[in-house]
């Protein structure tokens, strides 16, 4: 399969999708993506199951503030570099370049990349959505390191992390790129095809292509474009409502807040609140949590199907809640101790989308 | 007494004003000499109410014209686009998202340099005089007339923008136009250049576009001084105009919505704007209106100006009515197609054959036009069911567009407000204004003067109220700056959103203040 210009539209509407309110605007990505696959041509896209043993598989992605890459874009090879940094430390020269995080602006930072050096792409990422910080990532549950990692500025600043466990990696590469000016690229999880397939969620990128493809065909035909996402994504309608009230605060690194929507059509006499650090982590419907992370809690324009970051939420929005599964691996213990609600501060056990 | 002009593309209205009372008011197909129109806009209010030239303290005036060229890529000028942020941003050079007739129609060429500011005021690099001059060598042996310098972060830093401006002018000379996009756009790179290079591209032309208004309007013996009225229905004067052009973009939605307020003696509503095919609902808070939170692609251009946030729906005078035999009102549909235009022919009471909504209105009543007796057959209960699906519908939108949970009143223009009933589901006032016609014109007449804040600040704990309060004089300085009266200004919009990701509790604000115009006698 390969990715072309076309499919970075979908792909970027899919990605806002799985990014669950965060990860940033896929927008900037999509067009410096679209910047790569018009000066390299079009990027082998290959199967998680695909992958040959010794693969040498290095993911990259954004790591920073979203709203700063807006402003400050990266060099025109420092996506590329990342790649070179980390692959030059392990010495090894990679053969396939990979996604780790498919919600957000981090699924189309690899395209460009793997345009940029003439690599296949790996069908696949290391989430299934998008969460905020480097560690919460499966191959950390299954054992794999995130160091050696690189971490690149635009200025041509080059670093490369070693560090004992993946929340050192996630400390010590937080403070880096806030002196990178709080945008940097960063290449890690150095792995071999072998533990791609393993611990990678299969076929994310191409799912995000069709969760955009299908929201853009159910508004051409006049049909629902939220219920073609919760088929897409086997999940479930939470809610259907008018934004009430959205209450921000702030608190170092994470944009925190609540906001409450008032039940319409099917859901009206009710109220479900979502809760949200830079993603939405908890939905209450009438005071009791009906869904929480890891599954994935999705807020879409009810009538156009846009996926909506919980920056923009804002009163009035007319709003379809739904949750969808998390990969399966992450309602272990392990799983639910790196990205259950306590890790996030919420007394509660995790609850399910589907129960 | 003041004059408000407002120059559409199909039509120029036109309205004397003293205080908020309407003298004279004309409305008059927008002729293809600007400075002609003018000056026949201002003999047909003379002809309507006698004035002393001598007593008109300020002449506001809507345009298009801008944004026409725009649209049509013509009188544009050979443009240069400068930005500042290597080796940051080589990624996507200016201009990279343009459509192609669009950067022809400009000679757009695109040129990268050093500088630029991180998020906190740190500079990515140095600037590199010697690296601008050679710049601006190539841009002299290509013709440039017009360059547009951004700057990585200018919101935070304008230093390098300037210090550019200031290099260039001396290479270049004062013939060619420096536009910098810190003047001209909010955070976001793309948006904001993309702003300032179609700010650069109009300059000539708004060169000779002002100084035709201002010919006309001399020529008519008016000393007093003249104003553009800008896209969040603010004033500017004419200086400020021949450098920010981009910023009347638009203005005509803006204005409609502050002379229908005016009219109808409120300062917070929501406006509803009924035509023929659709009805536009705007809402207004202290008399300005919200600003859409979407980038705006203006000619294929993805930019972020401050454009008014407007809801479209499909019901209009002209709008088909049917329904499924049932005559509930959920069953009955209006909208969204409609004969539009055609409604003249094909409605019933113009003796067509088709059931529009405007018949329903005459059928209930509420209208006189055309022949009443052509719908005199019509089941009540039809014409109910349907008048209840407008109101509903209409409210919706009203609903959708609220900023609050207070009750908002509703004004309604335009021809099809007639469909309109005097009170809308959820108990909301519906208000119909005289003069609604020349609502354009007077929204430009009762501009007034602002100045606003777009920035990142880091908060530090227990700061916040301090943070606030700058931001807050900063916006108001200003106003003041800009003309506005010091007595007179206010705060109109305030908004604060944390930013993830970044250390400090960096918070985005963002602050608009206005006041009346300062007037002064006219002598």
């Amino acid at each position: 399969m390969k990715l072309r210009a076309e499919d970075l539209g979908p792909l970027a509407r899919g990605a806002a999708v799985l990014g669950t309110g965060g990860g940033g605007d896929p927008h900037i990505g999509r067009l410096l993506a679209e910047q790569a696959l018009r000066e390299h041509g079009p990027v082998e896209v290959v199967a998680v199951g695909d992958l040959p043993d010794d693969a040498c598989v290095l993911p990259v992605a954004m790591m920073g503030a979203p709203t700063v890459m807006v402003e400050k874009l990266p060099s025109a090879d420092q996506i590329s570099v990342a790649v070179e940094t980390l692959a030059k430390y392990v010495g090894k020269t990679p053969t396939h370049l990979a996604c780790i995080e498919a919600g957000g602006v981090n699924s189309t930072v690899p395209v460009i990349a793997a345009a940029q050096l003439g690599l296949p792409l790996v069908d696949g990422d290391g989430m299934g959505r998008a969460f905020p910080e480097l560690q919460m990532v499966l191959p950390t549950l299954a054992g794999i390191e995130a160091t050696p990692m690189s971490i690149v500025d635009e200025k041509g600043n080059r670093g490369v992390f070693d560090t004992v466990t993946n929340e050192w990696a996630e400390r010590l590469a937080r403070s880096a790129t806030i002196d990178m000016g709080c945008s940097a690229i960063v290449s890690l999880y150095a792995m071999t095809g072998a533990d791609a397939r393993g611990s990678f969620v299969a076929g994310t990128l191409s799912k995000c292509v069709t969760i955009g493809r299908a929201i853009e065909q159910a508004r051409r035909q006049l049909a629902d474009p939220v219920a073609a996402v919760v088929d897409e994504l086997g999940g479930r309608l939470l809610h259907v409502g008018k934004v009430v009230d959205v209450q921000r605060r702030t608190t170092t690194g994470f944009a925190r807040g609540d906001a409450a929507v008032d039940g319409l059509d099917g859901s009206h006499g009710r109220l479900l609140v979502l809760r949200f650090q830079n993603e939405h982590l908890v939905a209450e419907l009438d005071g009791t949590a009906v869904a929480t992370t890891p599954d994935l809690i999705i807020v879409l324009d009810t009538e156009s199907g846009e996926p909506i970051t919980t920056e923009a939420l804002r009163y009035g929005h007319r709003v379809s809640v739904l949750a969808a599964p998390a990969d399966e691996r992450w309602h272990s213990p392990a799983g639910i101790d790196l990205v259950g609600p306590r890790y996030f501060g919420y007394d509660l056990d995790p609850i399910r989308a589907l129960s | 007494m003041r004059i408000g002009i407002d120059v559409g593309g199909t039509n120029t209205d036109a309205v004397l004003l003293d205080g908020t009372t309407v003298l004279a008011a004309n409305k008059s197909a927008t002729s293809a000499d600007v400075t002609a129109g003018i000056i026949d806009t201002l003999d047909r209010l003379q002809a309507e109410r006698s004035f002393d030239p001598a007593q008109v303290q300020a002449v506001m005036i809507g345009t298009t014209h801008f944004i026409n060229a725009l649209i049509e890529a013509r009188r544009l000028a050979p443009t240069a686009a400068l930005r500042l942020g290597l080796p940051a941003t080589a990624s996507l050079p200016p201009l990279v998202d343009w459509p192609e007739r669009l950067v022809e129609a400009i000679s757009g060429r695109s040129y990268l340099a050093h500088g630029g500011h991180e998020f906190d005021g740190r500079h990515i690099a140095e600037l590199d005089p010697d690296e601008l001059r050679r710049h601006a060598g190539d841009m002299m042996k290509h013709g440039v007339r017009s360059v547009a310098i951004s700057s990585v972060f200018s919101p935070v830093s304008n230093e390098f923008e300037l210090r550019a401006a200031e290099i260039l002018r001396s290479e270049l000379g004062d013939d060619v136009a420096i536009s910098m996009s810190h003047e001209i756009g909010r955070i976001g790179l793309l948006e904001r250049e993309n702003a300032t290079i179609i700010n650069a591209a109009l300059r000539e032309l708004a060169a000779s576009i002002v100084d035709g208004l201002s010919g006309a309007v001399a020529g008519h013996g008016i000393s007093a001084p003249l104003y553009l009225s800008q896209n969040d229905g603010t004033l500017m004067d004419v200086d400020f105009a021949r450098r920010y052009p981009v910023a009347t973009f638009a203005s005509g939605p803006t204005n409609s919505m502050r002379g229908a307020a005016l009219l109808s003696g409120l300062d917070t509503c929501a406006v509803v704007d009924v035509g023929g095919t659709t009805s536009d609902v705007g809402v207004l808070t202290h008399g300005f209106p919200r600003e859409a939170t979407t980038e705006v692609d203006v000619a294929g251009v993805r930019t972020n100006f401050r454009m008014p946030d407007v809801l479209s729906i499909g019901i209009g005078g002209g709008s088909l009515v049917a329904s499924d035999g049932e005559l509930a009102t959920d069953l009955v549909t209006v909208g969204p197609r409609s004969v539009g235009y055609r409604l003249t022919e094909e409605a019933l009471v113009f003796g067509g054959k088709t059931l529009t909504a405007t018949d329903i209105a005459v059928a209930a009543g509420r209208a006189e036009v055309g022949d009443a007796a052509a719908v005199a057959d019509l089941d009540p209960t039809l014409v109910k069911a349907a008048l209840a699906r407008v109101a509903a519908d209409i409210a919706d939108a009203v609903e959708r567009m609220r900023t609050s949970p207070d009750p908002l009143p509703v004004v309604a223009v335009g021809g099809g407000s007639i469909l309109l009933p005097d009170d809308l589901p959820g108990s909301l006032a519906v208000h119909r204004p005289d003069h609604f016609a020349v609502a354009n014109a007077i929204g430009a007449a009762i501009a007034q003067v602002g100045g606003e804040v777009d920035r990142v600040y880091a908060i530090d704990p227990g700061r916040r109220d301090a943070v606030v309060d700058e931001a807050r004089q900063e916006a108001v300085d200003r106003a003041i700056a800009a003309g506005a009266d010091p007595a007179a200004v206010r705060i109109v919009d305030f908004d604060e959103v944390p930013i993830p990701y970044l250390p400090g509790n960096a918070t985005r604000i963002r602050c608009k203040a206005v006041g009346d115009l300062r007037l002064g006698t006219a002598s």
